[in-house]
């Protein structure tokens, strides 16, 4: 199963990854979690082996979403998540239909990609790693785009998948999903890992990373 | 499969036609004429035709792009410019397959180019720009070819054999394109998978385990082999590369993978029922010349274009 050993990634000459170790196991659900620009996108390529000098991960067994993944192509719902086949290099239609219900777009199953919203579109992608039946799913923001209602069916059935045995690893940017979902929560600052810990008791510690104090909203100015 | 199948039927039927076809005489013929002048005209639509059909619907889905098409790459003027030099030098008339063979070596060296250009992380932009240079690179050495004529004649008939056509190719020709093209469409027609993973992004291929480089380089070899050979005993003829998906879409769908195999034959169908359409135009059409089926393809080819841009802002 891949993992990060103190791996450092330039980019550009710009320092991006500073000797960032991670091990995500099997059986729990991972959160990255940390500011815009703090590198969770960048451990996860790194994980997935798609960064220079990555180790590149078995793709049955590792799954990769990338955030923002759209098709070029108007492909239908199915047709996408026939995709995550590739790398078995068959079209079994046993793994194709689960995923298709278990994101819960079985009824879209034949509606083209570009005639969905863009929610809709989002699990399909979601969908089209679950075909693949990994040992790993790498998830950069999967519940951009979605509903508050969505996002958590999505959260629910990504913990689900972690305990019934699969390594989960998402980056998410609500801290407060990401503490009542994963299982562990690390938070990247600045191309480090500044914490890595279960998710209760971490929610004080991220807040303070985003500069809020927890369970503090937006304070109202008075109307003049 | 069913489309498959009846395209290639169809194509089974037009082939059989175009054997009835003659410049300017519909019929049967001498054996000698069917074996010696309409079989290897009708041979070269077919392989021509598929390969540019094939290589159209490889370079759209390997580059993400519904404008691509085996020109973009400067693998027909490379092509070109080879065989015009193979021209200049006299060798053609000394030797008749210097022409084509002058192209396949022009073709060779593009290849070459578009590879070394675009580096070891061969990516759909940098292929793209790569093969820019190429064509200009290749079109501007063509221009000062043809001012530095060495006479009016020789002018006359390179212009006129870089606007493409399939008069006059022997079964020799058929011989040194074949196996090119052959191997091109072999290799095309494997990159399926590669190019329905990369319809995700190159990011999400590399994690299918179908690294974008690997498919960029494939595509960019089959298409320098398919249609660097057809412009070498052809020479350009374009439009069919461009077309021919746009066609298949509407009924099959978006797929890169599922339009490879009927953009062949389609290919095939179209440039030789267009090659008939050269042969029969000076018994209906008030010209006195068989106009160039290059600039034929081209003539048909334009209003489907506007046709599918105006689909495609509806």
């Amino acid at each position: 199963m891949t993992a990060l050993d103190r791996f450092s990634l330039r980019l550009g000459g710009r320092p991006v990854l500073h000797e960032v170790s991670l091990r995500p196991e099997p059986g729990a659900m991972l959160a990255l979690c940390g500011p815009n620009g703090a590198g969770k996108t960048s451990i996860l390529r790194a994980l997935a082996g798609l960064v220079p000098g990555a180790q590149v991960p078995e793709p049955r067994r590792v799954a990769y979403l990338a955030q923002n993944a759209q098709a070029n192509w108007a492909l239908t719902v199915e047709q996408i998540v026939t995709l995550g086949r590739i790398p078995h290099g068959d079209t079994a239609s046993g793994p194709i239909d689960n995923a298709l219900v278990r994101c819960g777009i079985e009824a879209l199953r034949n509606a083209r990609i570009d005639r969905i919203s863009g929610g809709e579109a989002r699990r399909a992608m979601l969908a089209r790693v679950f075909a693949t039946e990994p040992e790993m799913f790498l998830l950069d923001e999967p519940t951009a785009d979605l509903d508050p209602a969505a996002s958590h069916a999505i959260l629910r059935l990504l913990r689900a998948t972690a305990e019934a045995g699969a390594a989960v690893v998402v980056v998410l940017h609500a801290i407060e999903l990401a503490a009542e979902y994963a299982h562990r929560v690390v938070l990247v600052d600045q191309g480090r890992i500044v914490a890595d810990r279960s998710a209760s008791g971490v929610l004080e510690e991220a807040a303070a990373l985003f500069g809020m104090r927890a369970g503090s909203g937006p304070r109202l100015l008075p109307l003049p | 499969m069913t489309i498959t199948l009846r395209l290639a039927f169809l194509l089974v039927l037009v082939a059989g036609i175009s054997l009835l076809i003659g410049d300017g005489f519909v019929g049967p013929a001498n054996a000698l004429i069917v074996t010696q002048i309409r079989l290897p005209r009708t041979l070269l639509a077919v392989l021509i035709g598929g390969s540019l059909g094939l290589a159209g619907a490889v370079l759209q889905g390997a580059l993400r792009n519904p404008l691509a098409d085996p020109g973009l790459l400067g693998i027909t003027p490379a092509a070109s410019l080879g065989a015009m030099i193979a021209f200049y030098w006299g060798l053609a008339s000394r030797f008749a397959p210097a022409l084509p063979l002058g192209g396949l070596v022009g073709a060779g060296i593009g290849l070459s180019c578009l590879l070394g250009i675009g580096g070891r992380q061969l990516s759909g932009p940098s292929l793209i720009l790569a093969g820019v240079a190429l064509s200009a690179l290749s079109g501007a050495l063509m221009a000062l070819g043809l001012t530095l004529a060495p006479n009016p004649f020789a002018l006359a008939e390179i212009t006129f054999w870089l606007l493409g056509g399939l008069e006059d190719r022997a079964l020799s020709h058929v011989a040194l394109a074949a196996p090119p093209i052959l191997l091109g469409v072999a290799l095309l027609l494997r990159l399926g998978p590669g190019l329905d993973a990369l319809t995700l992004g190159e990011d999400t291929a590399a994690s299918l385990g179908q690294p974008p480089a690997r498919t960029l380089r494939r595509a960019a070899i089959g298409c320098a082999l398919a249609a660097g050979a057809s412009a070498a005993v052809a020479g350009g003829i374009g439009f069919v590369g461009l077309v021919v998906p746009h066609l298949l879409r509407p009924w099959l769908g978006q797929r890169p993978s599922a339009l490879l195999l009927p953009s062949l034959l389609t290919g095939a169908i179209l440039l030789t029922a267009a090659d008939m359409l050269v042969r029969v135009a000076p018994l209906v059409l008030p010209v006195s010349a068989a106009p160039p089926l290059g600039v034929l393809t081209a003539l048909l080819g334009a209003p489907f274009l506007v046709r599918i841009a105006r689909r495609m802002t509806a």
